[in-house]
């Protein structure tokens, strides 16, 4: 199967250039995260000093995690169903694109803002960290391991997050249920990262690599699925 | 042979057809969309695809735009054979402008229009978007947000967007549906440009004047092809050629001047004439020679003739012929 690297840009710019002029759609990507960055660093800086050793037993950042499953959840989900309602996916389906194609632009345009939320919010903590917290707290929470797994983790989450959201998005008659169900579909993820964060799963370098080989496969797969569930006739003719 | 007959002649010796429809059925479960379709458009061809709401119209260009797969038949589209497969390559050669304009609301016009030039890979398409929006006399709103348009330019920008690619084959589905009278002149104007540079149009609407004054041929249907043909064949082969006569006073022995009359098939009182008027129908094979005829009858019994004329059966009057059978044939 081959892939036109021109279409995918053109869906992928069309939607970015859509998702700036939607200032509810901005206020919602904007909202979430910053309630996930103000909550640990609140609680992070007014840590003492001797606290920092039961820091260091944790995995506060990896919290973080649920930034990239939860922003593009909503996206995704009305990335199709959206299309629909507006009358605008017949257009664009009448044109050379491949299903692969149309999803793989779709999926793209909702992973750029949230990555690069995810990673805007996930620095602007470390700074306000290393800047402010006590001394030997960022030494205790800010380590390489869960750094590294912040940064490998974010986008393939993110891409899970895209994947459940569109699968929903193309068997959806209605933009608001697609949201709902969508968030609820990325609930699993948001208790892993938790369960990570509360140290219940007990992180380790080699269990990041591991989820982020899993993910990626999984990712993988997703688009495939979400390919084959696809139907033309459905979202066209609505009658299946 | 008209000109634009020898041209489409012409064409379809040395190519094969635009569109080839044989038995073409969908069906939605229980509900038939539309059955047993089988017609050709030839290449350069305007063909007008005509029915009732629920006829099976959007349907059967949504099929043939490889946006739903037939349940029966076969069908090629631009050449090539109506099949999964061949999806990408049919939508290449054609392009569709559904009835609904379908544009991104917050995008400017040039933007829409710059997504779908990649989405068919056009090449120069900053040419090509400034091509299709002096033909819909658009280009001073090429950067307005297209939410800020009323419908009759929002379908204006749809129909530039379907002639980015330069199709072959363009669908055109109720192309002036919401358009003021103006502007579905200018949409006529365009199309009978298109047709000039050889563009085939199948063009479905319910603006049967519209579609008499395009088309080359009309198909009429009503899920199933009830008529098609060139829209005066159609009319000679629904409706007598009749002759419309007015005299001053009704005729005293209207049936001795007509019923002998060479080329006359038979005669009517056209209902009581208006302040006394006499008024006839009378069926001619051919009205060129009948008239002279009625005109020396009506004289020989002093009759003071105030007109004679052809009486023309339009388009409409045909679709609504046909359509009012099935009416009829439902309700028995």
């Amino acid at each position: 199967m081959s892939l036109s690297t021109r279409r995918i840009r053109a869906i992928v710019r069309k939607e970015l250039k859509d998702y700036r002029r939607n200032r509810t759609l901005v206020v919602t990507m904007t909202i979430l995260p910053l309630i996930f960055l103000i909550q640990p660093t609140v609680v992070i800086l007014l840590y003492h000093k001797e606290s920092a050793a039961a820091l260091a037993q944790g995995h506060a950042l990896l919290y973080m995690l649920a930034i990239p499953a939860l922003v593009p959840a909503a996206v995704a989900a009305a990335a199709v169903v959206g299309e629909r309602q507006q009358s605008t996916l017949e257009p664009v389906l009448t044109t050379p694109i491949t299903r692969e194609e149309f999803l793989l632009g779709k999926a793209l345009a909702a992973l750029i803002p949230s990555v690069a939320i995810a990673y805007a919010v996930y620095a602007a903590f470390v700074i306000l960290v290393i800047l402010f917290a006590q001394p030997g707290v960022p030494a205790a929470i800010l380590r390489a391991p869960d750094i590294l797994a912040q940064v490998l983790l974010t986008p393939l989450i993110a891409a899970w997050s895209i994947w459940v959201g569109l699968a929903i998005s193309t068997r959806s008659s209605d933009v608001r249920v697609a949201q709902q169900i969508s968030l609820l579909g990325n609930l699993p993820l948001f208790a892993v990262s938790s369960l990570v964060a509360f140290d219940v799963i007990h992180a380790t370098l080699g269990l990041a690599l591991a989820l982020a080989a899993l993910l990626l496969v999984l990712d993988v797969v997703g688009w495939r699925i979400v390919s084959a569930m696809f139907d033309r006739e459905r979202l066209i003719a609505d009658t299946r | 042979m008209s000109q634009r007959d020898a041209t489409l002649t012409t064409a379809r010796k040395g190519n094969p057809p635009a569109l080839s429809v044989d038995h073409l059925s969908k069906r939605f479960g229980e509900r038939l969309a539309f059955d047993d379709l089988s017609f050709e458009v030839g290449r350069g061809e305007v063909f007008g695809f005509l029915g009732p709401n629920g006829a099976g119209k959007t349907t059967a260009v949504r099929t043939l735009g490889t946006l739903l797969a037939p349940t029966s038949g076969t069908a090629s589209v631009a050449g090539i054979p109506l099949s999964p497969e061949n999806g990408v390559e049919i939508r290449r050669r054609i392009a569709i402008m559904p009835e609904s304009p379908g544009l991104y609301l917050r995008l400017s016009v040039v933007e829409n229009l710059e997504c779908f030039a990649d989405l068919y890979e056009v090449p120069n398409p900053v040419d090509r978007i400034d091509q299709a929006l002096r033909a819909v006399n658009m280009s001073d709103r090429a950067h307005d947000p297209c939410g800020t348009l009323s419908k009759g330019l929002r379908q204006r920008v749809a129909l530039a967007r379907a002639l980015l690619s330069d199709p072959e084959v363009l669908f055109l589905d109720e192309p002036t549906s919401g358009l003021d009278p103006v502007a579905a002149r200018d949409v006529h104007e365009l199309i009978d440009e298109l047709r000039k540079r050889g563009v085939t149009i199948f063009l479905t609407t319910h603006r049967l004047g519209e579609a008499e004054r395009l088309c080359d041929r009309v198909a009429i249907l009503n899920t199933t092809l009830r008529t098609i043909g060139r829209p005066d064949e159609l009319r000679d082969r629904l409706f007598a050629k009749t002759l419309k006569v007015l005299t001053r006073v009704p005729l005293p022995e209207p049936g001795s001047v007509f019923a002998a009359l060479a080329g006359v098939s038979g005669w009517q009182q056209n209902g009581p004439g208006q302040d006394g008027v006499g008024s006839y129908l009378i069926a001619v094979s051919d009205p060129a020679i009948a008239a002279p005829a009625v005109t020396q009858a009506l004289v020989a019994v002093g009759a003071d003739v105030l007109s004679i004329s052809e009486s023309r059966h339009s388009l409409e009057d045909v679709y609504l012929e046909l359509i009012d059978e099935d009416i009829e044939a439902d309700r028995r």
